[in-house]
């Protein structure tokens, strides 16, 4: 009777234990679940614009032919905009109406007058961003039912709002200006092309470096290097190097390359180096692993028909550790592309309204304009932050998907 | 004009490449005696004297010219406008120059300054010119020394072979120079730092308040640079973490080496390691927007004051990040221990549970313990989560609802403003980026250790 119970208890303990992994592997899902679920659900509504159309009279008093770029574009989006509400005539009224439509609207007026000098003299129909507010307002963020005090817009503008609304001009297409745009002090505006073209650079740099370094350090310390204390070192150097804070990789990158060798700041080059060094050990240790992989026999056969050493592990062992090398590089790389701290000492924070042109000119990157913006006061950006988080996320769960079809596409299995 | 140079480098490289292997094959076409190596080493020596020497040129260049040519503009300024300027004023004329000389004029420059400016773009020609000259020049002169090396029994292919294993040692250096340039940048500006600040306030000074006046006129404190607020909050801040990341780890760990399916498995543990690759910027605004609220309405709810920057709510996010670091490299562990252990224990009528926890569990500790301490050295590291949900206020508190600063924090923003380079403020960051280096280093040396002395045990 007291051994049943004492099995019973010991049993019992079993289950215990068994449920208390269980809800751990639940508790870290649960965690990954929420913060997919809740960014998304806040992300999803940047996705779409609310756009208005607006015909807008481009007319010769305002924009001179020979100078289309010096137009006043500022009153010609007014007034265009203000024909929609014909009702409106008070100075305030029409201030405060005004402010529905993004002010960013005349810049793009001008640039495709600029682009199109043909327009001028032309009435001709435009479908123009929102304000920040409308485009939440329109989204149902903004809540209508409240107090006026208690929201950005006032009743007013609500009631022009949905006078414009009615007559079928509001839309909310795809928002394409997300990937297009640069950055920009107006969220209805602001994209990530210039963050887009900042990280691949400093990706571009970074890889152009750390791939080929680690791999000739990997086949030495693999292939050719005789063991002794020397090597030893490099090793124990190469595994802590690898888990150094990347914090302290942008202390190097500014102290190093901007102050010593006078580097360009904010620079994509930097950062990439910056990058390229952390990634180094990364891709030092996996192409290590791939080169181990690769069974004995080869080396001996090339051998065996008079191949040097070089010519062993160039031509026969290399090709062979490819994949599994290229697996660790865009894994490393992956890594790389969401790396925020160096970047940010480095500079790559700063606010850059043109997409960038080149590695040495100023740029951003996605997770250091993911920070600007979640930095960023307006309503607005909360949506975009999450939007930037869920297309960095998209790159990441790419490159590490095209990570694992190449290992399961030409990986060998001994 | 640098990609120009760089492409016609690497055309000529390419073209001497195909000239030595042709050479070397026309010359076993009509000779007896055989060739020592084939004639793709015959080019490939050809095409590294080519190359080499000319690309080395260029970065060398590349890399001294600004520094070159910033002197010189500097020493060509009219005395009467710089002699009463200190040395970093004259910095920001040069750059100044420079601005004006990529056409970016912001108001109305001095007209000594446009002057150097049109000099400064005359020079930077001119280098450019020298520079396309001199490397290809530099191709030309290697390509017609080594081909006439070439003969039937020239040892091309050992020639190669050398520079080939030249440049893979150099290669395997890196590493070791990273660490150095790490450790010689941090404690050259770290040094100049205690020139300002004696060693001990720092690292036993209770009170952490950077604020230095920028400006010789401005009203402030004169700072202070006592590092224990700031440590004693990257410790809180990082046991909070570890307090949510070793338990939920190690026993997801358990349950999938020792209980779960391997169908189950083979799915779950991918996802736990999709943790491990958000980036910590999301970490930061997940922390920011959904926990830290979270936390504060609980808080309100319950009646506690809790922060909205709290040390509780960065250390939680932190503790998620880390879950996978820990549950894999425990796992690792698990698996590790031999399966006669795991037998042998379920053979002597010991439940899978008993197995674990008084046989596999004390077998694997130092796997694991490896791994906590690993997980550790990330926790201290991280930056971003905390940068964007801690506070930046030094409080000495061990009250997780309060909010506090830390290490990695105090980096960052002593780092990101516009401060002067050489003030003891942005010296800081160095001291607190050696002390934190330092740590790290320890950590994980000691992590290494004890896992690699474990695997010799088992192997």
């Amino acid at each position: 009777m007291a051994a049943k119970r004492h099995s019973r208890r010991r049993h019992a303990r079993e289950r215990y234990l068994r449920i208390v992994g269980l809800s751990a592997v639940a508790a870290a899902l649960g965690m990954l679940g929420l913060l997919v679920v809740s960014l998304t659900f806040l992300g999803h509504s940047a996705f779409v614009q609310t756009m208005v159309d607006v015909p807008i009279n481009l007319s010769e008093e305002l924009i001179d032919r020979g100078e289309p770029a010096k137009g006043n574009y500022r009153k010609i989006v007014t007034e265009g905009f203000l024909n929609l509400l014909p009702e409106i005539q008070a100075r305030g009224e029409r201030r405060e109406a005004g402010k529905i439509l993004s002010p960013g609207a005349r810049w793009i007026i001008k640039a495709a007058v600029v682009a199109n000098p043909n327009l001028i003299g032309t009435t001709h129909t435009f479908t123009l961003p929102l304000a920040d507010p409308f485009d939440q307002l329109h989204k149902g963020v903004i809540p209508r039912d409240v107090p006026q005090d208690q929201r950005r817009v006032s009743d007013n503008q609500i009631a022009w709002f949905d006078h414009i609304a009615a007559s079928g001009r509001i839309s909310s297409p795809f928002n394409w200006g997300l990937f297009f745009n640069a950055d920009s002090r107006f969220p209805e505006l602001a994209g990530l092309a210039g963050a887009i073209a900042g990280s691949f650079y400093a990706l571009l740099v970074c890889f152009v470096i750390s791939f080929p370094v680690g791999i000739a350090a990997a086949v030495y310390l693999e292939e050719f290097a005789p063991r002794s204390r020397w090597t030893d070192l490099i090793e124990v150097n190469i595994n802590n190097l690898a888990a150094v804070p990347s914090v302290v990789f942008g202390l190097l990158g500014l102290a190093l390359l901007l102050n010593f060798l006078g580097m360009p700041r904010s620079a994509p080059l930097v950062g990439g180096i910056t990058l390229a060094l952390m990634t180094l050990p990364t891709i030092i240790i996996t192409t290590r692993a791939s080169l181990t992989a690769v069974p004995p026999s080869i080396r001996e056969a090339a051998y065996g028909i008079g191949a040097s050493r070089h010519q062993v592990v160039l031509h026969h062992v290399l090709p062979l550790a490819l994949p599994g090398i290229l697996t660790g590089a865009i894994i490393g790389l992956a890594r790389a592309l969401g790396e925020t701290a160096p970047l940010l000492l480095i500079g790559m924070n700063a606010f850059i309204t043109s997409a960038s042109g080149g590695i040495t000119d100023p740029a951003t990157a996605l997770p250091t304009q993911i920070f600007i913006w979640a930095d960023s006061p307006e309503r607005g950006f909360l949506a975009r932050t999450s939007a930037a988080i869920l297309v960095l996320l998209g790159f990441l769960v790419t490159m590490n998907g095209l990570a694992v079809y190449l290992r399961r596409r030409f990986e060998w299995q001994w | 004009m640098l990609l120009y140079v760089f492409a016609i480098i690497l055309t000529l490289t390419v073209l001497a490449y195909f000239h030595g292997s042709r050479r070397a094959a026309s010359l076993s076409a009509f000779s007896d005696t055989p060739l020592h190596s084939r004639p793709a080493y015959h080019g490939a020596y050809v095409a590294i004297w080519a190359g080499l020497p000319s690309q080395v040129l260029v970065l060398l260049w590349v890399s001294l010219e600004t520094a070159a040519l910033d002197a010189l503009i500097a020493g060509t300024l009219p005395d009467a406008e710089t002699a009463a300027l200190s040395s970093s004023e004259r910095g920001l004329i040069v750059s100044e120059i420079k601005s004006v000389a990529r056409g970016l004029i912001f108001g109305e420059p001095a007209p000594f300054i446009v002057d150097a400016a049109a000099r400064y773009g005359e020079w930077q020609r001119i280098a450019a010119w020298c520079l396309a000259a001199s490397a290809i020049s530099l191709v030309l002169l290697g390509l017609a020394v080594s081909q006439r090396r070439i003969t039937a029994l020239f040892r091309a292919r050992h020639r190669v072979e050398r520079v080939l294993n030249g440049t893979m040692v150099l290669c395997s250096l890196a590493a070791i120079v990273t660490t150095f340039g790490i450790v010689i940048s941090l404690a050259f500006e770290a040094f100049k730092f205690f020139q300002h600040v004696p060693i001990s306030e720092f690292l036993f000074g209770l009170s952490w308040e950077p604020q230095i006046a920028i400006r010789e006129d401005q009203v402030a404190g004169t700072g202070a640079f006592g590092a224990i607020p700031v440590f004693a909050g990257t410790f809180l801040i990082s046991a909070i973490a570890m307090i949510v990341a070793v338990p939920v780890g190690l026993m997801s760990a358990v349950y999938l080496s020792e209980f779960a399916r391997p169908g189950f498995r083979a799915i779950v543990k991918p996802l736990l390691e999709i943790l491990a690759g958000v980036p910590t910027v999301v970490y930061g605004f997940f922390a920011v927007l959904v926990i830290a609220p979270a936390l504060k309405s609980f808080g309100g709810d319950i009646g506690l004051p809790i922060a909205s920057n709290s040390a509780l709510a960065a250390g939680l996010v932190m503790g998620i990040m880390i879950i996978p670091f820990i549950s894999s490299l425990s796992d690792d562990a698990l698996r590790a221990v031999p399966q006669a252990m795991r037998e042998g224990s379920l053979g002597l009528g010991a439940t899978r549970a008993e197995t674990v926890l008084q046989v596999l569990l004390p077998a694997a500790l130092p796997g694991i313990m490896g791994g906590i301490l690993l997980a550790a050295s990330r926790a201290i590291g991280e930056t971003m989560i905390v940068v964007m949900a801690a506070g930046l206020i030094a409080t000495l508190t061990l009250d997780p609802l309060q909010s506090v600063t830390t290490v990695t924090v105090q980096i960052v923003t002593l780092l990101t403003g516009d401060t002067e380079f050489d003030s003891p403020k942005t010296l800081a960051a160095f001291a607190l980026g050696l002390t934190l280096f330092v740590m790290t280093l320890c950590l994980n040396v000691a992590a290494l250790r004890t896992v690699q002395k474990y695997r010799e045990k088992y192997d």
